[in-house]
C-alpha cells in the first residue's frame, strides 16, 4: 500500500509543479477532457460527424508534420498515403470481407510499403525538388485509377464498406481516442534518440553525415513512419465514409493538409492537430454562406500567415510562455524570473 | 493523327514553356514557389472574357489590356501578401496556395463554374506541305514564339536582364555589387506574370475558361521546371517540349490517353529524376547552410 500511496503523491507533486505552473500543459489537458467528454454535452450526430473528421484528419497533419516538418523533407503529395490506405482497406473490405479491424492496419501497411517505394528515388532529391516530385505520385496513381474502372470503381470509387462501429458516439470514442494516442506517440517519437536525429537532418544534413549517421536511413525511417500513421488516417476515413472515391487522392487533398499544419505551427506536432481543430470545424461553419466559404477561408489562412508567419500556436506560446536563458525551461511569461532556476526572464 | 500530334505537342509545348519559364524565373530570382503562377494565367483567361463579352471591347484589345491587368495584379499580390512573409519559407507555401485558391474562388463565385469560352481570332486555315492548319493553331505558335524570344533577348541581352540573371545566381552577392535586389525581383515577377498572361490570352481561344483550368497546367509546369531543373530557363524549355509532346502522343495514340496523360509525363519526370537528381539542365546549387 506504500508503494502505491508514494505514486500517488508523486503523480500529484508532478501535475502540480509540471502541468499547472504552464499555460500550454494545462490548455493540453483541458483539451483532452473536453475531447473525451464531448458525447456527454451533445449527441448531434451532425457535430458528432465533424468532430469524428476533423481527428481523423488530425491524424493526417500531424504525420505530415511528423515527416515535412520535423524531417524537413518537404512532401506536396501527402494524399498518396491517405488514398493507398483508404482504397486498400476499402478494397479488402468489399472483396475479402475482412473486418475493419485488420483493414485499417493493413492500408497502413500498404502506405508503408508505398513510402518505401516512393522513397528510394525521392530520398536522392532535396529540397524544393523532393516537394515538387512528391506531389507527382497521387496524381500518378489518380490516372490509373480512372484508367482501370473495372477494380477500383473509377470516378464512383468503391462503396459499400462497413461501418466502423454500430453507433455514432462509439465512432467517435474510436477515432477521438485513437487521434490522442497517436498524435501522443508521434510526439514521444519526436522526442526520442531518432526524433533529434530527424530534427538534426532538418538542420543540417551535412553535418549529421559528418557524424557517421546514415541519413538516407533515416529519412526513409521518416517516410515509413509518416506513411503509416497517415495510412490510419486513410482507413479511419474510408470506413466513416464507407465508400473511397478519388478525392481521398487529390491535389486539394494535399495542400489542405499543408494549410492546416503551416496554420497551425510546424515542427510542433500539436500545432497541426491545433490547426484542423481550428481550421476544419471553422470551414463547416462557413457553410451558412456558402458562396464565399473557401473565399474567406483562404483570406483568413493569408492574413494569419502576414502577421503569424510561423503559425498559430508557436505565436500564441511565445506570447503566453518565455524561456528562461540559461536554463531552456519554459515559464509563464507572467513570472519575472525562471521557475527552475530563478535567472532573470528579460 | 501524325499532323494532329506535331500541331497539339508544338502547342502544348510552347504554353507550358511560357509558364515554366515565368516560374523558373521567379524560383530562380526570389526563391518563391508560386503556386499562384498559373492561377495569374486563368485570371488573364477571365479578364479577356470579361474585356470582350461584358465591356465589348475588341479581341485584340481585351487581349493587351488583360495581359497587363494581370501583370499588375500579380505585382499587387506579391508586395501584399508574400513580400512581408518572403524569409519565412514555408509561410511563402502557403501563402501562394491560399492566394491561388483565393483567386479560384472569386471566378466561381462571379462566373458560377460555367464552361465558358472566347471566340477565337483568327479563322480560316492555312495549309502547310499539304497539311491543313487551323489559322488561329498558327496565332497561337507565332504569339508562344515571338513572347519566349522577346523573353531571352531581354534575359541576355539588356542591362535588367543581366540584373536579373546575378540576382538568380547570387542575391548577396549581387546586393554587395550595388544591384537593386528588390527592384530586381519585382522586375522578375513582372516577366513572370506577363507570361503566364500570354499563355493565358492564348489558351482562352483555344479552350474552355472555367475556374479550375489552372490546376492541370499548375501539375505540368511543375513536372516541367523539376524535369528541367529548377531555375535553369533552357532546361524549362526544352522540358516544356518533351512533356508537351508527351501528352499530345499519349492523347492521341492511346485508348484512355486523356486520363493518363498526366500520369505519364510525371513518370517520365520521375524516370528521368531517378538517373539525375537534379534533372536535365540542372544547375547544382552549392549546399545552402
Amino acid at each position: 500500500m506504500g508503494f502505491v500511496w508514494f505514486y500517488v503523491r508523486k503523480g500529484f507533486t508532478l501535475f502540480k509543479s509540471e502541468v499547472v505552473v504552464l499555460p500550454s500543459r494545462v490548455a493540453v489537458l483541458l483539451f483532452v477532457l473536453a475531447l473525451l467528454l464531448a458525447p456527454l454535452y451533445t449527441q448531434d450526430p451532425y457535430i458528432l460527424r465533424i468532430l469524428i473528421f476533423t481527428c481523423v484528419f488530425a491524424i493526417f497533419a500531424a504525420s505530415w508534420d511528423l515527416l515535412s516538418g520535423f524531417t524537413g523533407q518537404i512532401n506536396f503529395g501527402h494524399a498518396l498515403f491517405f488514398g493507398v490506405a483508404a482504397y486498400t482497406s476499402g478494397l479488402i473490405n468489399v472483396h475479402a470481407k475482412i473486418p475493419h479491424i485488420f483493414t485499417i492496419p493493413l492500408g497502413a501497411l500498404a502506405a508503408v510499403l508505398t513510402g518505401l517505394i516512393i522513397g528510394i528515388p525521392c530520398l536522392r532529391l532535396k529540397g524544393t525538388y523532393l516537394a515538387l516530385t512528391t506531389l507527382a505520385f497521387p496524381i500518378i496513381l489518380m490516372g490509373l485509377v480512372f484508367a482501370i474502372p473495372d477494380v477500383t470503381g473509377g470516378e464512383l470509387g468503391v462503396s459499400g464498406l462497413d461501418r466502423l462501429s454500430s453507433s455514432r458516439v462509439r465512432d467517435y470514442y474510436i477515432s477521438a481516442i485513437l487521434m490522442l494516442v497517436l498524435t501522443f506517440v508521434m510526439w514521444k517519437i519526436t522526442d526520442s534518440k531518432t526524433g533529434i536525429i530527424l530534427h538534426a537532418i532538418r538542420e543540417d544534413e551535412l553535418a549529421v553525415r559528418a557524424a557517421g549517421i546514415n541519413t538516407t536511413r533515416y529519412k526513409l525511417l521518416a517516410f515509413c513512419l509518416s506513411g503509416f500513421f497517415a495510412g490510419i488516417a486513410g482507413g479511419l476515413y474510408a470506413h466513416i465514409m464507407r465508400t473511397v472515391g478519388p478525392s481521398t487522392l487529390e491535389v486539394g487533398m494535399s495542400f489542405q493538409v499543408i494549410i492546416w499544419s503551416v496554420f497551425g505551427g510546424i515542427v510542433s506536432i500539436y500545432g497541426p492537430v491545433a490547426g484542423v481543430f481550428i481550421l476544419f470545424p471553422l470551414a463547416e461553419l462557413l457553410r451558412i454562406l456558402p458562396e464565399a466559404r473557401m473565399l474567406v477561408f483562404a483570406f483568413l489562412v493569408l492574413l494569419t500567415l502576414i502577421f503569424m508567419p510561423e503559425g498559430l500556436i508557436p505565436w500564441i506560446r511565445d506570447k503566453i510562455e518565455k524561456e528562461c536563458p540559461r536554463c531552456k525551461v519554459r515559464s509563464v511569461a507572467t513570472r519575472k524570473t525562471c521557475r527552475v532556476c530563478t535567472a532573470s526572464l528579460d | 493523327m501524325v499532323q494532329d500530334v506535331i500541331i497539339n505537342g508544338m502547342i502544348f509545348g510552347s504554353i507550358y514553356a511560357l509558364l515554366a519559364i515565368g516560374f523558373s524565373l521567379i524560383f530562380g530570382v526570389a526563391r518563391v514557389v508560386n503556386i499562384a503562377h498559373t492561377a495569374l494565367y486563368m485570371m488573364a483567361a477571365y479578364f479577356i472574357y470579361i474585356g470582350f463579352q461584358y465591356l465589348g471591347m475588341s479581341l485584340p484589345y481585351a487581349i493587351l489590356l488583360s495581359i497587363a491587368l494581370t501583370t499588375v495584379a500579380g505585382l499587387i499580390c506579391y508586395q501584399l501578401f508574400i513580400k512581408p512573409i518572403r524569409e519565412h519559407e514555408a509561410a511563402v507555401l502557403i501563402a501562394t496556395i491560399a492566394l491561388a485558391m483565393v483567386i479560384q474562388e472569386i471566378f466561381l463565385w462571379a462566373f458560377r463554374g460555367h464552361y465558358l469560352g472566347v471566340p477565337p481570332v483568327a479563322s480560316g486555315y492555312l495549309t502547310v506541305v499539304g497539311v491543313k492548319v487551323a489559322m488561329q493553331h498558327v496565332l497561337a505558335l507565332a504569339v508562344a514564339v515571338l513572347a519566349l524570344l522577346a523573353t531571352w533577348v531581354f534575359l541576355l541581352k539588356t542591362r535588367i536582364g543581366l540584373g536579373i540573371r546575378c540576382t538568380a545566381q547570387d542575391r548577396e552577392v549581387a546586393n554587395l555589387m550595388g544591384i537593386n535586389v528588390n527592384r530586381e525581383i519585382m522586375m522578375a515577377l513582372g516577366v513572370s506574370v506577363a507570361l503566364a498572361a500570354i499563355a493565358g490570352a492564348i489558351v482562352a481561344p483555344l479552350s474552355v475558361i472555367d475556374p479550375h483550368m489552372w490546376m492541370h497546367p499548375l501539375i505540368m509546369m511543375l513536372a516541367i521546371v523539376v524535369l528541367g531543373g529548377l531555375g535553369s530557363i533552357k532546361g524549362s524549355f526544352i522540358a516544356s517540349y518533351i512533356l508537351g509532346f508527351t501528352e499530345a502522343v499519349v492523347i492521341f495514340a492511346l485508348p484512355m490517353g486523356a486520363f493518363l496523360k498526366v500520369s505519364i509525363a510525371l513518370s517520365i519526370m520521375i524516370l528521368v529524376l531517378v538517373i539525375r537528381p537534379e534533372g536535365l539542365f540542372g544547375v547544382a546549387f552549392e549546399e545552402e547552410r
